[in-house]
C-alpha cells in the first residue's frame, strides 16, 4: 500500500512538475512567438505612427509657415538646384557683369577675391584687366601715408563705402548688406533673391510709404530702402543675351550663389561618389553580414 | 603570446573575442556609430583648429577662410557641422533604445551615458558658438543668460563665465579653449562607458541574460557594425554634398552684431526639445529647471525596476512619447505665438508626465 501510495504521489508530482515545465515552455514560447508575431506588427505600427508624426509635423509647419505676415518667395526651377547640376558658369560671367555695374554702387562683397573668378567665369588675363580698373587703397608707403594702385587678382573687391556709418549715412539710414554670403543667409535663398529684384509695384490703395521707400511684396514689411534697380536693357550683354530685367536678376542671383557657396559644384560631385559608394558597398556589406550570420541564423535551439 | 601583453588582451578582449549576445539587433549597432562619428568630430576638429583664429574680429574671417582658401576646408567643415547633427541624433536614438527594451538598470552605464549626453550638447553649444555669425552670438547671450536664474550668485556667475559685461572675447575665446577640450573628457568617459558595458556583457531585446547564448565580436558583431557604418557615413557624407546647410541657420551667415538682434533665436535641432520647454514656461526660474530637468529626468529611470521585457502598454506610451518628442523639436522652432506655446506646455507636461509612466511601468 505504501509503495502504491509513495509510486502515486511521484506520479502526481512528476505529473504535476511536467505541467510545470510545460507551463514554462508554453510561457517561453508565448514571449517568444509574441515577439517573432507581434513584434514585427509592432515595430511596423511604431514606424508608420511616428513617420505619420513626422509628416503631420511637416504639414503643420507649412501650414505655420503660410500663416506668416509675409509673402514667401515662389519655388524657381534653378538650372543648378538639381542634386547632381552645377552652376552655369556663362550666367556667373554675366552675373558678375551685372553685379560690377549695378550693386556694386552700394554693396560690398568683402570676402570674394578677383583671382577667385579665375578658372571659373573668367580667364586670369580677363580677369587681371578687370581688377587692374579698381583702385585700390594700400599703404602705407614710405612717407607713412596710403596710396591708391590699381588692383591685382589677390585683392578684395573693393567696398562702395569705408565704413558701415557712411553707407548708411549715404543711404538714408539703410544699410545695403555685404552680398558675399546673401544667397545662404536669407530665407528662400536663390528664390528670395529673383523675387525681390523683381518684386517691385506701385504701393497698393491705402499702403503709405516713407519718403525715400519703395514698395516690395516679397520684402518683410514691404518697405523696402532699396530703390529697383534693374530694368531692360540697364546694361548690354558681352554675348549678346538680351539683357531683360528678368534674365539680369536671374544672372546675378546665379553670381550670388557661386560667391556664397564657391565649391558648390565640388561638393555635389563627393555627394554622388558617397552615392556612387553606397551603391556599390551597401549591398556588399549587407551580403556579408548576411552570411557571417547564417550559419547562426539557421541553427535550432531547443530547451529541454 | 599576444594574450600576455595586458594591453593588446585588453584591445582583444574588447573588440576581437568579446562574448556579445545572440539576439542583440541593429539597435545594438548605435554605440559603435557614436563613437565613430566622435573621431570623425576630433580628426576634423583638430584640423580645422589649425586655421581658425578664436577673436571676435576675425574668428567670421577665420570660418570664411576655411571655407574659401584652404584646401578641402569647406568639406572639413560641412563635415564638423553636420556631424554633430549625427552625433546628437544617434545619441538620442540610443537613449531611446534603452529606454525601450528597458536596459537602463545597468546604473554604471546609464549614468556615464546620461553624463556624456550632458557634455556632448555642452560641447556642441561650445562649438556652435565659434563661427561667431548672428546665431552664434545672440544663442551665447541667451544661453549663458540662463544662469542668471541661479539665485544669489547668478549674476556674478554669468559675468565670471563672460569674463566681462556681456558676451564678448573672452568669452568666444574661453568656448574655444572649452570646446577643444571637452571631446578628450568625452573620450575619457567613453571608455569608463564601454567599461561597464563589458563587465557584464550587452544587454538584449529581451532583457534575459545568458552566459552561453554568445557570439565572439569578430566576426560576427564586427561585420554587422561595419554594415551600419556603410549606412549611415554614406548618408552623412550625401548629406555634406548634397544639402550641407539643411540643419544650419541663414542668421549665421551674417557676421555678430551686438546691436542687432535677429527676430527669432533658435539653436540647433538637437536642443530644440529643451528650448521648447524653456519657452513654454512663463517663469524664468521655472523654465531654466524645465530645461536642465529635461535632461537630468533621464537620472531618474535607475531607481525604475528591473523588468524582464517591455508590456504592450509600455511600448505605446514609449512611442507616443518619441512621437511627443519630434513635437516637442518643431514647437522648439516655431516663432513665439499663442498657439505655440500653448502646444508647448502641454507637450511638456506629455513629455514629463509619459517618462514617468515608463519609469513605474
Amino acid at each position: 500500500l505504501g509503495n502504491t501510495m509513495l509510486s502515486n504521489y511521484s506520479k502526481h508530482a512528476t505529473s504535476k512538475l511536467l505541467s510545470l515545465r510545460q507551463l514554462q515552455t508554453a510561457r517561453k514560447q508565448k514571449i517568444s512567438s509574441f515577439v517573432k508575431g507581434k513584434g514585427k506588427l509592432l515595430s511596423g505600427t511604431a514606424v508608420a505612427v511616428v513617420g505619420a508624426a513626422t509628416v503631420t509635423t511637416y504639414f503643420l509647419h507649412q501650414s505655420a509657415k503660410a500663416s506668416e505676415d509675409e509673402l514667401h518667395a515662389p519655388h524657381l526651377p534653378w538650372q543648378h538646384s538639381g542634386a547632381l547640376k552645377t552652376l552655369d558658369a556663362a550666367s556667373i560671367r554675366r552675373g558678375y557683369e551685372v553685379y560690377r555695374q549695378v550693386c556694386a554702387a552700394c554693396h560690398s562683397m568683402e570676402y570674394i577675391a578677383f583671382r577667385n573668378l579665375v578658372g571659373v567665369s573668367h580667364t586670369e588675363d580677363e580677369m587681371k584687366a578687370i581688377a587692374a580698373q579698381a583702385q585700390i587703397v594700400d599703404g602705407p608707403d614710405d612717407n607713412g601715408k596710403m596710396f591708391k594702385r590699381p588692383g591685382r587678382l589677390s585683392d578684395y573687391f573693393p567696398s562702395p563705402y569705408t565704413n558701415d556709418e557712411e553707407a548708411r549715412a549715404a543711404n538714408n539710414g539703410a544699410l545695403p548688406p555685404d552680398l558675399s554670403y546673401i544667397v545662404l543667409g536669407v530665407h528662400g535663398e536663390e528664390d528670395y533673391i529673383f523675387s525681390l529684384l523683381t518684386g517691385y509695384y506701385d504701393p497698393p490703395a491705402g499702403v503709405v510709404i516713407g519718403e525715400d521707400q519703395h514698395y516690395n511684396a516679397y520684402f518683410a514689411g514691404q518697405a523696402i530702402g532699396m530703390a529697383q534697380a534693374l530694368y531692360n536693357e540697364i546694361i548690354e550683354y558681352e554675348d549678346g543675351t538680351p539683357a531683360t530685367q528678368s534674365q539680369l536678376a536671374k544672372d546675378v542671383t546665379v553670381f550670388l550663389r557661386w560667391a556664397a557657396e564657391p565649391h558648390h559644384d565640388k561638393r555635389k560631385l563627393y555627394g554622388f561618389r558617397a552615392l556612387c559608394f553606397a551603391i556599390m558597398f551597401v549591398p556588399l556589406f549587407w551580403y556579408q553580414k548576411k552570411r557571417v550570420f547564417s550559419v547562426i541564423k539557421s541553427k535550432k535551439i531547443a530547451f529541454k | 603570446m599576444l594574450r600576455n601583453n595586458p594591453l593588446i588582451n585588453l584591445f582583444i578582449g574588447s573588440f576581437y573575442r568579446l562574448p556579445a549576445p545572440i539576439n542583440i539587433n541593429y539597435f545594438w549597432n548605435g554605440g559603435s556609430t557614436i563613437g565613430v562619428f566622435l573621431v570623425i568630430q576630433i580628426v576634423s576638429g583638430l584640423f580645422l583648429s589649425m586655421h581658425y583664429t578664436s577673436h571676435m574680429q576675425m574668428s567670421f574671417f577665420s570660418v570664411n577662410h576655411i571655407m574659401r582658401d584652404v584646401n578641402g576646408g569647406w568639406l572639413l567643415r560641412y563635415m564638423h557641422a553636420n556631424g554633430a547633427s549625427f552625433f546628437l541624433g544617434l545619441i538620442f536614438l540610443h537613449i531611446g533604445r534603452n529606454v525601450y527594451y528597458k536596459t537602463y538598470y545597468r546604473k554604471g552605464a546609464w549614468i556615464i551615458g546620461i553624463l556624456l549626453l550632458v557634455v556632448s550638447m555642452l560641447t556642441a553649444f561650445l562649438g556652435y558658438v565659434l563661427p561667431w555669425g548672428q546665431m552664434s552670438f545672440w544663442g551665447a547671450t541667451v544661453i549663458t543668460n540662463l544662469i542668471t536664474a541661479v539665485p544669489v550668485y547668478g549674476e556674478a556667475i554669468v559675468k565670471w563665465l563672460w569674463g566681462g559685461f556681456s558676451v564678448e572675447n573672452p568669452t568666444l575665446n574661453r568656448f574655444y579653449t572649452f570646446h577643444f577640450l571637452f571631446p578628450f573628457v568625452i573620450v575619457a568617459l567613453s571608455v569608463v562607458h564601454l567599461f561597464f558595458i563589458h563587465m557584464l556583457g550587452s544587454s538584449t531585446p529581451l532583457g534575459t541574460f545568458s552566459n552561453t547564448m554568445k557570439l565572439d565580436f569578430w566576426p560576427y558583431y564586427g561585420v554587422k557594425d561595419i554594415f551600419g557604418f556603410s549606412i549611415i557615413i554614406s548618408s552623412f557624407m550625401m548629406l555634406v554634398g548634397f544639402s550641407p546647410d539643411l540643419f544650419g541657420d541663414p542668421e549665421n551667415f551674417k557676421k555678430a552684431n551686438s546691436m542687432v538682434t535677429p527676430v527669432h533665436i533658435k539653436p540647433e535641432w538637437y536642443f530644440l526639445f529643451a528650448y521648447a520647454i524653456l519657452r513654454c514656461i512663463p517663469n524664468k526660474k521655472l523654465g531654466v529647471f524645465g530645461l536642465v530637468f529635461s535632461i537630468l529626468v533621464f537620472f531618474f529611470f535607475l531607481f525604475s525596476k528591473k523588468k524582464l521585457m517591455s508590456s504592450l502598454f509600455y511600448r505605446l506610451i514609449f512611442w507616443s512619447w518619441s512621437m511627443n518628442f519630434i513635437m516637442l523639436t518643431w514647437l522648439g522652432g516655431c516663432p513665439v505665438k499663442d498657439v505655440f506655446i500653448y502646444m508647448a506646455q502641454i507637450s511638456s507636461f506629455i513629455y514629463f508626465f509619459f517618462l514617468l509612466i515608463l519609469m513605474l511601468i
